[in-house]
């Protein structure tokens, strides 16, 4: 709550913290292999802004090792997974949704999923920025399909931009460089070698964070070994938002690695430690940028990373404002407030997963005869089937990857970590520019695994996430978590404290971006904040 | 065993579109070059093994012992009064390396590719005939499985040969200015102590012993006993990682050992030693 | 309160991250791309393409380069650009390769660099395969199989009983060894093959402290383990450098051998007789009896209070399940048999023999074996 500067979902915050050690024993029920304790538990470090050692973890391959267990349990399972399919409408009816349309990716053929309920999982939103440590698919075709079905999106100004993400060479511009590195002790540097974190530090919690290098240190030999000390965390350790900005702050004035970042330097610990720990890193510079993250430091730099934002869902469900809707993971929004911690993502994901799941289930099976498929409207088919082919029958016409690199462009350019009116209205307008382009998108080539015809549906998304993101920004006249105005640089707690942005489309077809006020807290989590705030 | 069928043929990966046939490769580096030149490298030490071991003797008797130097090849020496001429003792002593070294698991991969073409580099098609080789689920190939047997024996000439480097060690009384036996540091003596080195070196890196002495367990920490074995293991690991190495670098020791005692027998050459008397 | 720090001065724009535009003048050289175009039923071509080179670039860069700039349907897959995805295999001159992490820097630009789909898959388009064949291979595999009557909560082991297995389980799923082998690309066995990536993840399994089942059975009948003949093609291409061949493939095989080729072994287990029974809890990594089991850390109020105010955090690893709203399900459920894939799939396990069905492998194998030799 204190990272998410108390504009968390509180009852969502709860019930990640109640759930998800749960949710870790049973992944290691279903085989997944976590780095040990001497007496032979689950270890855990901590990340930024973590008060307790808490992230079970696998070396830095953490999500990695998620995906394999949960993939390993699925196929155990016999669950039916569609691969490559991609979802460009939902099939609304009298009771909310009712089906997704869709198209097969390496066939190009079309394919309607008659459905009681549906959950969204479909991640973030960074491939609207030009830096980003996103994949391709990260889209917001999530939060773009729920808004065009009348669903709240709420707080989209958060964007988190991860303070350490490679920086050169160009190619890899944006690629993450896993806080586990600053969790296993790396250390921030500036051309000068001044360890710069310490002037950045938020006063009323520096005392938190330790005093010198040596009680730094003291705290990373702890740390490794999961032991108790009386050392306090490095300074790196702070929360994600303030070490983008101090990053960002220290190449702005000029005291930048040659290639426009920071440097990151974990290679004062042993070389056998760091490459047990952090080995896909290791192989990650040595292979990308010829660094030896044993010997030499990293050159790092923000990159576009996590959006707080998201589909307004219920906390104990998931359930979006659309009846039959469901959302979870980074689609939805609410969990992380205005800034996440790390590591809470992937437990966000098992939490909410677990009971998103359920829910949308239950919810399908509850009713009498629910093994019918749902009727689905054959107008709303037909017209998502000819949005599908359009592009393709435009044939030559505006190039959907001049029109991604332009909206890229604007955002990074526009709506980035520091935001100010004037770049806000500019960025507004450009993007009507841009979205009026849209239509006259057209690609060449078939249907089969065609690129360029898969993007202009993820264009159509991007855009619609990307005004989101820039008209919440534009509302929200004050500074909190992840969004930082350079025109209003004071956290506002009187005026914007408890409220949430919310978008949603109008009837009519246009944006509507207004407030609300944050759920009420319970008492019992009303004490505890107070206590400690 | 329609169900079987049914399952094995479920199993079976669709075609792709690789070109086959022997030496098809989009590969632009030469890897023709690496085969060969191992394969010529084996073959000439292998075959000269195999000649001096077995042929040379029974066609031509020269001798293997010089001096308190014992070729490796007929180590330990095991010969009686009435030995047939045909059979050279090496031949009693050689099935087993040459049983070892032919399951090896690094020996299999290089003589697999350069000997049989299956694959003669990765990523290059091999000759059309393979297509449908059994490799080594059928015989006579899966007949590698038995590599920890000859491993086993392996250990006896490797004990003799650990034994034989004390008469090497010893000059034999009666030479130019030594009347009692002393110690002789001879560049025979050091190549044999290096062979001899190596050749356990090999032995030890070995992948069944790895699995044997601790691979074979699931969870090292269960018991006292295990994890003894567990830091042997580990150790065996370490070794392991250069098995490759190990290989190459005995066999062509023990070539050179054979051919040192040979040459000195034929009187070729003289062997180079420093005397102490004691 | 919450501070916020803006840059030293407040200028009326903020700037952009700092390099954010990529510099199109920073290209030093041009690089010729031959990239195998086509789809199935068609023939299929190599179009040339000259993309500018800037440093750092890597093959799926060039890719990139050429699907905005000529050829927007190029089709390739690819996700994450930074080789933990494992979707961008290719064949590039000839070896198969991550096209995020091989760089255009490592080849002579003078000669044309020719990229080709894996072509051991079956070919979608372009550079994109069909590799489903894998993801039926992993189903018959059979699953984690922890014993059933020891509760999660009271599973023990140390880093090194993991470390082995945590080196499997850095598997990407690329497909790379799969494409690769020479036994999937070139050879039409009689039996399946399941290929170098299905041995790691055997391997990761059967190697797993806690688990019990026995996949030895199916591992030489099913699986085909006898195929590979340990020519290594599948460690030389691994993108995380797993050891395939030494520390997965070569460990089974001498496990198969154990079962089934070792004259000696078979004797002392006849002599000995096998145990089918579940395995005794003393022999396994879990809690034992006798050692008292740490107290619950159920987040109370207070200790919250404490958590959130403390200085210095305290180090407290996870343990006994606390009673909580929802209980893990420990036992794994049978498999949903709705699909044929999955009737194979179970199929495919029995057919491995009857020891295949639920055969308990004694967790002291390792110890109760003669020191033959």
């Amino acid at each position: 709550m204190v990272g998410g500067k108390l504009l968390n979902n509180a009852r969502m915050a709860e019930l990640h913290a109640r759930e998800a050690p749960d949710r870790v024993r049973e992944l290691e029920a279903w085989g997944a292999v976590f780095d040990r304790t001497r007496d032979g538990r689950i270890l855990q470090r901590p990340f930024g802004g973590h008060s307790h050692p808490r992230l079970a973890h696998v070396g830095d391959r953490t999500g990695l090792e998620m995906i394999r267990t949960l993939q390993d349990r699925a196929v155990a399972a016999g669950v039916d997974v569609f691969m490559e399919c991609t979802i460009t409408r939902l099939i609304t009816g009298a009771d909310g949704v009712v089906g997704a349309f869709g198209y097969w990716r390496t066939t190009g053929g079309p394919v309607v999923f008659p459905a009681k309920t549906v959950v969204l999982a479909t991640g973030g939103i960074g491939k609207a920025y030009t830096v980003t440590s996103n994949s391709w698919e990260y889209s917001g075709d999530g939060h773009a399909l729920a808004y065009s079905v009348g669903a709240d999106l709420i707080d989209m100004e958060f964007v988190q931009f991860h303070p350490t993400g490679m920086v050169w060479p160009p190619g890899v511009r944006g690629l993450l460089v896993t806080e586990a590195v600053r969790g296993e002790g790396g250390i921030l540097r500036n051309k000068d070698g001044e360890r710069f974190m310490s002037r950045y530090l938020p006063e009323d919690r520096r005392g938190e964070y330790a005093s010198t290098d040596e009680e730094a240190a003291r705290w990373v030999t702890a740390q490794s070994e999961g032991r108790v000390t009386d050392a306090r965390r490095p300074p790196e350790l702070s929360t994600r938002d303030n070490v983008s900005r101090a990053i960002y702050t220290e190449v702005r004035e000029g005291r930048g690695s040659p290639h426009g970042g920071v440097f990151l330097d974990i290679s004062y610990l042993p070389p056998e430690h760091v490459r047990r720990k952090l080995p896909s890193m290791y192989d990650q510079f040595k292979e990308l940028a010829d660094v030896d993250i044993t010997t030499g430091p990293m050159e790092v730099g923000p990159t576009t990373h996590y959006v707080m934002g998201g589909v307004r869902v219920d906390a104990e469900t998931g359930a979006s404002t659309v009846p039959g809707l469901y959302a979870a993971g980074e689609v939805a929004g609410g969990m992380h407030g205005a800034n996440r911690l790390g590591g809470n993502s992937l437990s966000d994901l098992l939490v909410f997963g677990q009971r998103t799941g359920a829910a949308a289930a239950a919810a399908a099976t509850s009713v009498a005869g629910w093994k019918k498929a749902p009727y689905l409207d054959p107008v709303q088919v037909r017209d998502a089937g000819r949005e599908l082919s359009a592009p393709l029958e435009q044939g030559s016409g505006e190039d959907p990857y001049a029109l991604q690199r332009d909206l890229q462009d604007v955002m990074q350019r526009l709506v980035g970590i520091f935001r100010v009116e004037a770049d806000l209205q500019e960025a507004t307008s450009e993007l009507s520019r841009l979205k009026a382009r849209w239509p006259a998108v057209g690609v060449r080539g078939g249907r089969t695994f065609n690129p360029g015809w898969n993007l202009v549906f993820e264009l159509r998304n991007l855009l619609v996430v990307s005004e989101a993101i820039t008209r919440s920004a534009l509302q929200r006249t004050e500074s909190r978590g992840a969004h930082s105005r350079i025109d209003h640089p004071e956290t506002d707690q009187a005026g914007w404290g408890g409220r949430n942005s919310v978008v949603r489309r109008r009837p009519d077809g246009s944006m509507e971006v207004t407030t609300t006020a944050l759920p009420e807290m319970s008492d019992e989590l009303r004490l505890l904040l107070g206590g400690a705030h | 065993m329609t169900v079987q069928g049914a399952v094995l043929r479920a199993l079976r990966k669709p075609r792709g579109s690789a070109r086959q046939g022997f030496g098809t490769t989009s590969r632009r580096d030469n890897w023709v070059v690496f085969p060969v030149v191992q394969a010529l490298v084996f073959t000439l030490c292998a075959g000269y093994l195999t000649f001096s071991g077995i042929f040379w003797e029974p066609i031509l008797p020269t001798g293997y012992r010089w001096d308190g130097y014992l070729s490796p090849l007929f180590s330990p020496l095991i010969v009686w009064k009435d030995m047939p001429t045909w059979l050279s003792p090496g031949l009693l002593i050689l099935w087993i390396p040459i049983g070892f070294r032919a399951t090896c698991y690094y020996y299999r991969k290089a003589y697999y590719r350069f000997y049989f073409a299956d694959p003669p580099g990765c990523a290059v098609g091999e000759p059309t005939m393979h297509r449908r080789f059994a490799l080594e689920n059928a015989l006579p190939f899966v007949l590698q499985n038995l590599h920890r047997y000859l491993l086993y024996l392996a250990f006896i000439p490797l004990t003799f040969l650990w034994l034989d480097i004390i008469p090497a060690f010893i000059a034999p009384a009666g030479e130019a200015g030594v009347t009692d036996p002393g110690l002789r540091i001879g560049i025979g003596g050091l190549l044999f102590l290096v062979n001899v080195t190596l050749l356990t070196g090999y032995s030890l890196s070995c992948h069944s012993l790895r699995h044997l002495v601790g691979g074979r367990i699931d969870c090292f920490s269960c018991t006292r006993a295990r994890r003894v074995r567990y830091t042997l293991w580990q150790r065996l690991t370490d070794l392991n990682r250069s098995h490759m190495w190990w290989a190459w670098a005995s066999l062509i020791t023990v070539t050179l050992a054979d051919i040192y005692v040979r040459l000195l027998v034929l009187g070729v050459i003289t062997d180079q030693a420093i005397h102490f008397n004691l | 309160m919450i501070e916020t720090r803006p840059p030293a001065e407040v200028p009326a724009r903020a700037e952009a991250l700092p390099g954010a535009a990529i510099d199109e003048a920073r290209a030093s050289s041009v690089a010729k791309l031959r990239v195998f175009r086509g789809e199935p039923g068609t023939p299929s071509r190599y179009d040339e393409f000259d993309v500018p080179v800037e440093e750092g670039m890597v093959v799926l860069d060039a890719l990139h380069w050429i699907q905005g700039n000529g050829a927007p349907d190029l089709a390739v897959r690819w996700n994450c650009k930074a080789a933990k995805c494992g979707s961008c295999g290719a064949e590039v001159n000839g070896r198969p390769s991550l096209t995020c992490k091989t760089r255009l820097s490592d080849f002579d630009l003078d000669e044309p660099i020719t990229v080709e789909p894996m072509r051991t898959f079956p070919l979608v388009r372009d550079l994109v395969t069909d590799v489903s064949w894998n993801y039926e291979v992993n189903r018959s595999i059979e699953p984690f199989s922890p014993p059933a009557d020891v509760p999660q909560s009271d599973w023990r082991w140390q880093q090194e009983d993991i470390e082995r297995v945590q080196e499997f389980r850095k598997c990407i799923e690329c497909f790379l060894c799969q494409d690769v082998c020479h036994v999937l690309r070139n050879h039409e066995t009689e039996r399946p093959f399941m290929g170098p990536r299905f041995l790691v993840r055997a391997a990761g399994l059967e190697m797993h402290p806690i688990d019990q089942a026995d996949r030895r059975p199916y591992l030489k009948d099913v699986g085909g383990v006898g195929y590979c003949n340990i020519t290594k093609c599948c460690t030389e291409v691994c993108p995380e450098h797993i050891k395939i061949t030494d520390n997965a493939i070569i460990p089974l095989k001498e496990r198969v051998a154990d079962e089934f080729y070792d004259p000696i072994q078979w004797a002392w287990r006849k002599l000995r007789g096998r145990s089918d029974s579940a395995p005794d809890r003393r022999s396994l990594p879990v809690l034992q009896a006798g050692r008292q089991a740490e107290p619950s850390i159920e987040p109370t109020p207070e200790r919250l209070a404490r958590a959130v105010g403390e200085d210095s955090p305290v180090a407290e690893p996870m343990h006994a399940a606390a009673p909580t709203t929802s209980t893990p399900a420990a036992e794994p459920t049978p498999a949903a048999e709705r699909t044929d894939a999955g009737k194979v799939a179970k199929a495919a396990r029995a057919t491995a023999g009857p020891r295949a069905k639920r055969a308990r492998r004694r967790p002291d194998t390792g110890d109760e074996t003669p020191s033959e030799g």
